[in-house]
C-alpha cells in the first residue's frame, strides 16, 4: 500500500533524508528506531504532507497514488494519519469541535455524508472511554494545557475516530506513564487489522512489547541502515546503535 | 510553500468582490439635492413632519457643526470628504413612512428577504418559537420601511418604532432623552448627525418589563452618493430588560459612502440593555475602491444604580471604521461590558474600541476585544478606561487580543488608562499572535482544507466573544466571519 522509493529531502540546504526505501503492506506494523536527529520525525512529516521540505529525489506512492502531488488534507482523506511527536495547541477550539470538524471534513472529501450530532457524540464517547479521555477533556480547547500524556492520548483518540488506513505514530510512547502506555497500546492494537498498515517510531523496546511489530528498521543519518524482525529491537535495546551507526560513518 | 505563505499570497489576490450583499435594489428614490445648508435641514424636517422644536434642535446642531473640524487622531487614512457632494436624504418614492406590511413595496420586501431578514410576520411566526421571535425595524436609506410585531410589543407596553414616528407620537420622551447621552456638540460626526439624521429606531421599555422578544434594526444603504445618518435611542426604565440587535449592509459601489450614526442608550436603576451589532457594510473591492466610511458614535449611560449595559459587536465590513461604543458608569454598582470582534481584510482600516468611564462607586467594566487582520488591512484597538475621583472600588478588566493572517497587515493597541481614585483597580492584558504554519499543518493533516483550517482557528480565537451573542446571531456571526475571511485563503 505504501511505497517509498529512494526518498531524498532537505531543508534550507541541509540534507536530512538521503535515500529511503520502505514498503508497508496492508496489515503490517513497521517500527522505526534510530538515534536523535536521524530523521524519523522528518520522514513522518513528509509522509503527512508538511511543506517545509524540499524533495530532491524519490517518490512516495500510497495505494498507487502519487502522494507528493497531494496536500496534507488530501492525504488525510486518502487514509493517512500522523500522531504527532509534539501535538499542536488550538486555543478556543473544544476538542469535541475539532474532532467533529476533522471527521466531517474527511467524510465530505470522500463524498460521504456528515455524521449527525447524536451519532457523532455516541461514537466519540465510546472511543474516548476506551482511551480514558474524560468528557471534561473533550470540552477543553484541543491540547491547550493538556499534560504530555493527555496530548498523546488525544492523538490516539483522533486516530481511533478517523479510522485511517495508514497510521504513523511518532514517539507516541514518550511522556506516557506505565498505565497510559498500556491504555494507548491497547487503543492502537484495537486498530490493528489486515487492511491497515502502521509505522511506529520509537526509542524504546517497551512500546514494542505491547505493539508487536512485523519489521524493525534502524534509521541513521537519513538512511535505513538495518532492517530485521522484532528481535532487532531487543538487540538494539541491549547494545545501542553503535554497530549500525558505525557502519555508515 | 508553507501554508501561511500561501495564505499571504492568496490574501494578496483577495477578492472582497465576493461580498454577497452587494446587489442594488432598483427602486425609484426621492433625493434631496446634494449639499448641506439650512434649507436641506428644513427639507428633511418637513419630510418627516417634525414639530418646531425638532427643527430648531437640528438647526442649532448645524450652526455648531459649521465651527467644528474633522477629527484626525484615528489611525485611518482617507481622502478628505466633500460634504457638499452628498445627498442628505433619500427615500424610496413609493414609501414615505412605515405603513402596514401589506402596503410595503414588494421590491423592498424582496431586498430584505435576499438579506435573510423576513419582514412578513406570518413567515416569522411560522418557523419560530415565541421566545425566539425577533421584531424588526427595517431602515432603507433615510426612512424606516417596516416595523414588525408592533402590536404584540405594545401589549407589554414596549414602544418600538422609527425615531421619526417617536418624535411625532412621543415627543415628551424624545425631548427628555435625545442628546442626553451624546450631546449635540460631542464630536464632528455626532454633531453632523444631530443636524441631518433621517431615521433609526426608538425603543422604550417601561418599568419592570422584560421585553418579550429580541428587537432588531436592519440598516440598508441603497442610493448612490448618499449619507446615512441614523439615530437610535433606547431607554430602559427601572428594572427593565431589553436585548437589541443591529445589522447593516450596503450595495457594492465604486465610490465611498458615508455612514455617521449616533446611538444613545439609557439604563435606569436595575435595568439592563444588551446591544449587539453585526456590521457588514460593503468593505470596498480588491483595490480598496469603494466601501462605506463608518463613523459612528455609540454611548450608553448607566444612569441608575445596579444598571448594566453590554455592547457586543462583530465588525466585518466598511472600508473605514471609526467606532467606540462606550459606557458611562454613573450609577453605583453599575456594570459596563464591551465584547468585540473586528475583522479587517483587503484594504480595510479599523480604528475601534471602547471607553469605560467610571463615575459611581463599585462600578465595574469588562472589555474583551479580538482583532483579526488579513490582507493589507490595519486594525487598531483604542480603549479608554477612567475612574473619577468618586469612583471608589472601580474595577476594570481588559483583554485585547490580535491575530494576524499574513505579514502585510497591521494590528495596534492603544490603551488610555486614567485613575483619580486610589481604590480603583484596572487590569490590562494584550496579546498579538499569528496563525502559525504548525497550526495550519496540524489541522490540514486531520483533513481540513486551508480555508476550513483558518476558519476553525479564527473561530477558536473569537470564541469568548461569540458566546456573548444571542444564539441565532452567534451562528450568523460565525458564518459571516468565515465569509469575510474567505478571500484570505482562496
Ligand atoms: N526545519 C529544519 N531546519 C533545519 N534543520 C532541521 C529542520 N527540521 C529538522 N531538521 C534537522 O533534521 C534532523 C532530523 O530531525 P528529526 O526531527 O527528523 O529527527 P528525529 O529522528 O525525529 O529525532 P528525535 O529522536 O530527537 O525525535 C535534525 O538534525 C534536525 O535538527
Ligand atoms: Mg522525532
Amino acid at each position: 500500500m505504501l511505497e517509498i522509493k529512494n526518498l531524498h529531502a532537505e531543508v534550507e540546504g541541509n540534507k536530512i533524508l538521503r535515500g529511503i526505501d520502505l514498503t508497508v503492506k496492508p496489515g503490517e506494523i513497521h517500527a522505526i528506531m534510530g538515534p536523535n536527529g536521524s530523521g524519523k520525525s522528518t520522514l513522518s512529516y513528509i509522509l503527512a504532507g508538511k511543506e517545509d521540505y524540499e524533495i530532491t529525489e524519490g517518490s512516495i506512492t500510497y495505494n498507487g497514488e502519487d502522494m507528493l502531488e497531494l496536500g496534507a488534507d488530501e492525504r488525510a482523506a486518502a487514509g493517512m494519519f500522523l500522531a504527532f511527536q509534539y501535538p499542536i495547541e488550538i486555543p478556543g477550539v473544544a476538542t469535541m469541535t475539532f474532532l467533529k470538524t476533522a471527521l466531517n471534513a474527511q467524510r465530505a472529501a470522500r463524498g460521504e455524508e456528515e455524521l449527525s450530532t447524536p451519532d457523532f457524540m455516541k461514537l466519540v464517547r465510546e472511543k474516548a472511554a476506551d482511551l480514558k479521555v474524560t468528557p471534561e477533556m473533550l470540552r477543553r480547547p484541543l491540547n491547550v494545557g493538556f499534560s504530555g500524556g493527555e496530548k498523546k492520548r488525544a492523538e490516539i483518540l483522533q486516530m481511533a475516530l478517523l479510522e485511517p488506513t495508514l497510521c504513523i505514530l511518532d514517539e507516541t510512547d514518550s511522556g506516557l506513564d506505565i498505565d497510559a502506555l498500556r491504555i494507548v497500546s491497547e487503543g492502537v492494537n484495537k486498530l490493528r487489522s489486515p487492511e491497515r498498515g502502521m509505522i511506529v517510531i520509537t526509542h524504546y523496546q517497551r512500546l514494542l512489547d505491547h505493539i508487536v511489530p512485523d519489521v524493525v528498521h534502524v534509521l541513521s543519518k537519513g538512511k535505513i541502515v538495518k532492517t530485521g524482525g522484532k528481535e532487532l529491537a531487543l538487540e538494539l535495546e541491549a547494545n545501542g546503535y553503535a554497530d549500525y551507526v558505525g557502519e555508515e560513518a | 510553500m508553507a501554508a501561511v505563505q500561501e495564505t499571504i499570497d492568496q490574501v494578496k489576490s483577495i477578492d472582497v468582490d465576493q461580498y454577497k450583499y452587494g446587489f442594488v435594489t432598483d427602486i425609484e428614490s426621492e433625493l434631496a439635492p446634494k449639499g448641506l445648508n439650512e434649507d436641506i435641514i428644513r427639507f428633511i424636517s418637513a419630510k418627516k413632519d417634525e414639530p418646531e422644536w425638532m427643527l430648531n434642535w437640528r438647526l442649532d446642531a448645524f450652526q455648531r457643526w459649521k465651527t467644528m473640524e474633522e477629527p484626525e487622531w484615528a489611525r485611518v487614512d482617507y481622502p478628505k470628504i466633500d460634504f457638499e457632494d452628498l445627498h442628505y436624504y433619500a427615500a424610496p418614492k413609493t414609501q414615505e413612512g412605515p405603513k402596514s406590511l401589506d402596503e410595503v413595496d414588494p421590491e423592498l420586501l424582496e431586498t430584505y428577504k435576499k438579506l435573510g431578514i423576513p419582514l412578513s410576520e406570518q413567515e416569522v411566526l411560522a418557523g419560530i418559537a415565541p421566545e425566539n421571535r425577533v421584531a424588526v425595524d427595517a431602515v432603507f436609506d433615510s426612512v424606516s420601511v417596516a416595523t414588525t410585531f408592533k402590536e404584540e410589543l405594545a401589549k407589554a407596553g414596549v414602544i418600538f418604532c422609527p425615531i421619526s414616528e417617536a418624535i411625532r407620537e412621543h415627543p415628551e420622551l424624545v425631548q427628555k432623552y435625545l442628546g442626553s447621552v451624546v450631546p449635540v456638540s460631542d464630536n464632528f460626526y455626532a454633531t453632523l448627525n444631530s443636524a441631518v439624521f433621517s431615521d433609526g429606531s426608538f425603543v422604550y421599555i417601561p418599568e419592570g418589563v422584560r421585553c418579550p422578544m429580541e428587537l432588531s434594526t436592519y440598516f440598508r444603504i441603497n442610493e448612490r452618493n448618499t449619507g446615512q445618518f441614523e439615530r437610535t435611542l433606547i431607554i430602559a426604565e427601572k428594572g427593565s430588560y431589553v436585548s437589541y440587535l443591529e445589522g447593516c449592509t450596503a450595495p457594492q459601489r465604486d465610490e465611498n459612502q458615508l455612514h455617521a450614526a449616533v446611538v444613545e442608550l439609557v439604563a435606569h436603576e436595575d435595568a439592563e440593555i444588551k446591544y449587539s451589532t453585526v456590521q457588514n457594510w460593503f468593505p470596498g473591492d480588491s483595490e480598496g475602491k469603494g466601501g462605506i466610511y463608518n463613523f459612528v458614535t455609540k454611548r450608553g449611560d448607566c444612569r441608575g444604580a445596579n444598571s448594566k449595559i453590554a455592547w457586543t459587536q462583530v465588525e466585518t465590513g466598511s472600508a473605514i471604521t471609526w467606532k467606540y461604543p462606550s459606557c458611562i458608569l454613573r450609577g453605583d454598582n453599575s456594570v459596563g461590558e464591551f465584547y468585540s470582534i473586528a475583522i479587517s481584510n483587503g484594504h480595510q482600516q479599523v480604528d475601534s474600541g471602547t471607553k469605560m468611564i467610571h463615575l459611581g462607586k463599585n462600578t465595574s467594566s469588562r472589555i474583551i476585544s479580538k482583532g483579526i487582520s488579513a490582507g493589507v488591512s490595519q486594525n487598531t484597538y483604542r480603549g479608554q478606561v477612567s475612574a473619577h475621583r468618586k469612583a471608589k472600588n472601580a474595577r476594570n478588566f481588559t483583554q485585547c487580543d490580535s491575530l494576524l493572517i499574513g505579514d502585510k497587515c497591521g494590528a495596534h493597541t492603544v490603551p488610555y488608562i486614567e485613575s483619580k481614585n486610589a481604590t480603583a483597580v484596572f487590569e490590562h492584558e494584550a496579546t498579538t499572535s499569528k496563525i502559525s504554519d504548525d497550526q495550519m499543518f496540524y489541522c490540514q493533516a486531520r483533513g481540513l482544507d486551508e480555508e476550513a483550517a483558518v476558519a476553525l482557528i479564527v473561530n477558536g480565537f473569537v470564541r469568548d466573544v461569540i458566546q456573548q451573542l444571542p444564539m441565532e446571531f452567534a451562528v450568523e456571526a460565525q458564518k459571516l466571519i468565515n465569509i469575510s475571511l474567505e478571500g484570505s485563503v482562496g
